[in-house]
């Protein structure tokens, strides 16, 4: 018996939902009383998921896993997973994760469930709680299988601390490359994604051009936040469609969402629902987001914003 | 090219969310359905290799009859045929089993999806299928060539995109991207008329097992009003941001 996560390194670091999916199987490994074994493949610094609660590090270093192919994460996932008897296997909702997941599940013909946002209501019958109809609601969901594969939402459990002592083991896995091969990446370095951020500041149709989005930049520049937008905005071309947030678009979990000249139609409001705080800048005192927002602020987005980035400035510059 | 879309059949994106039975079932009432919009773009997508590089295109569901005005919907829009497998659609697993099962006796070269469906939101009936059968798989797919057995994907990653090389039998999960918005296939009368000729075939599912269950459904919590604060006020905006919220 043992809870395994897998926590996944990019370019040989761990990402916060990494760091999120250890701290989260630690609890449910208690709740099982089990151990937390933690899979980690090319991980730099393995080590460092003793202080979230991992009991048993396994390090995956192979070559031929350098760069990420879903099917090779899948089957080593699977491997270790039958090797430590898993009873619960646990993957975080990065573009990886989602990819990965549900092979891993299919594989070890286990249940799974994405979008978990809590750990188990009940391990008898283990029954977890997910985010349904694009976070208008949550269903609580009962995996009947032997092995249960959960996806944890991302930002939902948060980063827990746990120091323990963990023992780390090499292990070699049988996976060899799969029929899908990379040939060019296409990321830029050094920039805040939409899935990584604290903070995102999103525009709208309110922001009137293109021409305008300095605005914007110059505020997430400020606050360390990734650029969004709603969906108008990237099919007219403004900004790129990966900057599209919504139920359609990017999902966004961040602990704040600015908006900014955005009305808050449904669609908008079921991508970003899972923010914690959520501020509204617009014009108009009736626009639906006020409803939905946490801290509203009616004027003009071109008088409003410029003034919070220098005054934010300000406070960056004291705090 | 033989090609399979698999729509799943879900609330319009302006539903409201009920639920009834304790909480037990969600309640469809006054509730219009719609193609998956993910699966939209797979269908024109598939509509643009048939109509560029010659395609037949086979459109599958897994669900009861109620799920038909969709597939007629696709048939309308330019699909060859349609397949319905009857069975309530309550568990991702179980679907892709049928699917699969489908897809290893007819053999498609191509299986395009939606990256989730927008009710449940599983991610999960794609990767499954595509394992089931043994089959490449690209998830999050926004763009795809294929010139003979050979397939050049594009995957949107987080914060940017991946080119991949891959082959035939392929499963794709796809979204914007596969095609623009402004190529969505609406139905025209010509279609709708030739679709009612189209043939629908009705399938029994397959024995397998639901490896998950819906036990309940719960509302979120009503928000508290929202704080408004004075477009003057910028400092008092940080204020709450800073010491209420605590979030910068
Ligand atoms: C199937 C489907 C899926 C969809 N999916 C998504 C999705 O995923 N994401 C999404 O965003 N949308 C989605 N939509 C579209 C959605 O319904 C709305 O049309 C869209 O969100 C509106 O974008 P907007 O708020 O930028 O523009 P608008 O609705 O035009 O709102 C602009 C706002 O800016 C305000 N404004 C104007 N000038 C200023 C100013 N100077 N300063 C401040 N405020 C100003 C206005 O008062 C207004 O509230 C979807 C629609 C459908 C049918
Ligand atoms: N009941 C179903 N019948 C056919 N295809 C489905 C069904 N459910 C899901 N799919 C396909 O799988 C994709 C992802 O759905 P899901 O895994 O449910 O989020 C959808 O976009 C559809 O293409």
């Amino acid at each position: 018996m043992s809870v395994l996560v897998f926590a996944e390194a990019s370019e040989g670091k761990f990402k916060k939902a990494a760091l999120e999916v250890v701290s989260y199987g630690k609890k449910i490994a208690e709740q099982l009383g089990t151990e937390l074994v933690a899979l980690t493949i090319n991980a730099s610094n393995a080590s460092e998921l003793a202080s979230y609660g991992a009991q048993k590090i396994i390090k995956v270093t192979q070559d031929n896993q350098e760069s990420f192919d879903a099917k090779c994460t899948a089957t080593t996932i699977k491997e270790v997973a039958l090797k430590e008897a898993a009873d619960v296997v646990i993957i975080d909702s990065s573009s990886n994760g989602l990819y990965v997941a549900p092979i891993v599940a299919a594989q070890l013909n286990a249940g799974y469930a994405s979008n978990v946002i809590d750990v188990p209501s009940s391990t008898q019958p283990f029954t977890v709680k997910r985010k349904a109809f694009s976070n208008k609601a949550f269903n609580h969901t009962e995996i009947s299988t032997a092995v249960k594969v959960i996806g944890l939402a991302k930002n939902s459990f948060g980063i827990v601390e746990n120091s323990t002592t963990a023992t780390e083991e090499d292990f070699t896995s049988t996976a060899t490359a799969s029929g899908v091969s990379s040939t060019a990446l296409n990321k830029a370095s050094g920039q805040v994604t939409i899935a990584d951020a604290d903070v995102v500041v999103s525009g709208g149709r309110g922001l009137k051009g293109p021409e305008n989005w300095g605005l914007i930049e110059d505020l997430a520049e400020v606050l360390g936040a990734a650029t969004a937008c709603s969906k108008p905005v990237s099919d007219l071309g403004w900004r790129p469609h990966a900057e599209h947030v919504g139920q359609t678009g990017k999902p966004v979990a961040s602990n704040l969402y600015i908006a900014i000249g955005i009305s808050g139609a449904i669609q908008h409001l079921a991508g970003i629902n899972a923010s914690k705080v959520k501020v509204v800048i617009n014009t108009d005192p009736e626009a639906p987001f006020f409803k939905a927002a946490d801290y509203g602020i009616v004027g003009d987005a071109f008088e409003v914003v410029p003034q919070l980035i220098e005054k934010l400035k300000v406070f960056k510059a004291n705090n | 090219m033989k090609i399979l879309v698999c729509i799943s059949h879900v609330p319009d994106t302006t539903s409201k969310i009920n639920f009834t039975e304790n909480d037990s079932a969600f309640d469809s009432n006054g509730v219009q359905y719609v193609i998956n919009p993910y699966d939209e773009f797979a269908l024109a997508r598939a509509m643009w290799f048939k109509e560029k590089q010659g395609a037949s295109i086979t459109v599958i569901t897994v669900g009861n009859a109620g799920t038909e005005p969709s597939l007629r919907k696709a048939l309308a829009i330019g699909a060859d045929d349609a397949i319905r497998i009857d069975a309530e659609a309550t568990d991702g697993f179980f679907v892709a089993k049928q699917l699969a099962e489908v897809a290893k006796s007819n053999g498609y070269d191509l299986i395009l999806t939606g990256r989730e469906s927008i009710d449940y939101n599983g991610a999960m009936v794609p990767g499954m299928l595509a394992t089931f059968l043994d089959y490449n798989f690209v998830n999050a797919c926004i763009g795809v060539e294929i010139e003979n057995n050979t397939a050049t994907a594009i995957k949107e990653i987080d914060g940017g995109s991946e080119t991949l090389s891959t082959s035939l039998p392929l499963v794709l999960a796809g979204q914007k991207g596969l095609v623009e918005e402004k190529e969505l296939r609406i139905p025209n009368m010509r279609g709708i008329m030739m679709a009612r000729k189209k043939p629908l075939s009705v399938v029994a599912a397959i024995e397998t097992e639901a490896t998950t269950k819906s036990v309940r459904f719960e509302k979120p919590e009503e928000k508290s009003a929202c704080k408004m604060v004075a477009a003057s006020d910028i400092d008092g905006l940080i204020d709450l941001l800073h010491n209420e919220a605590k979030v910068i």
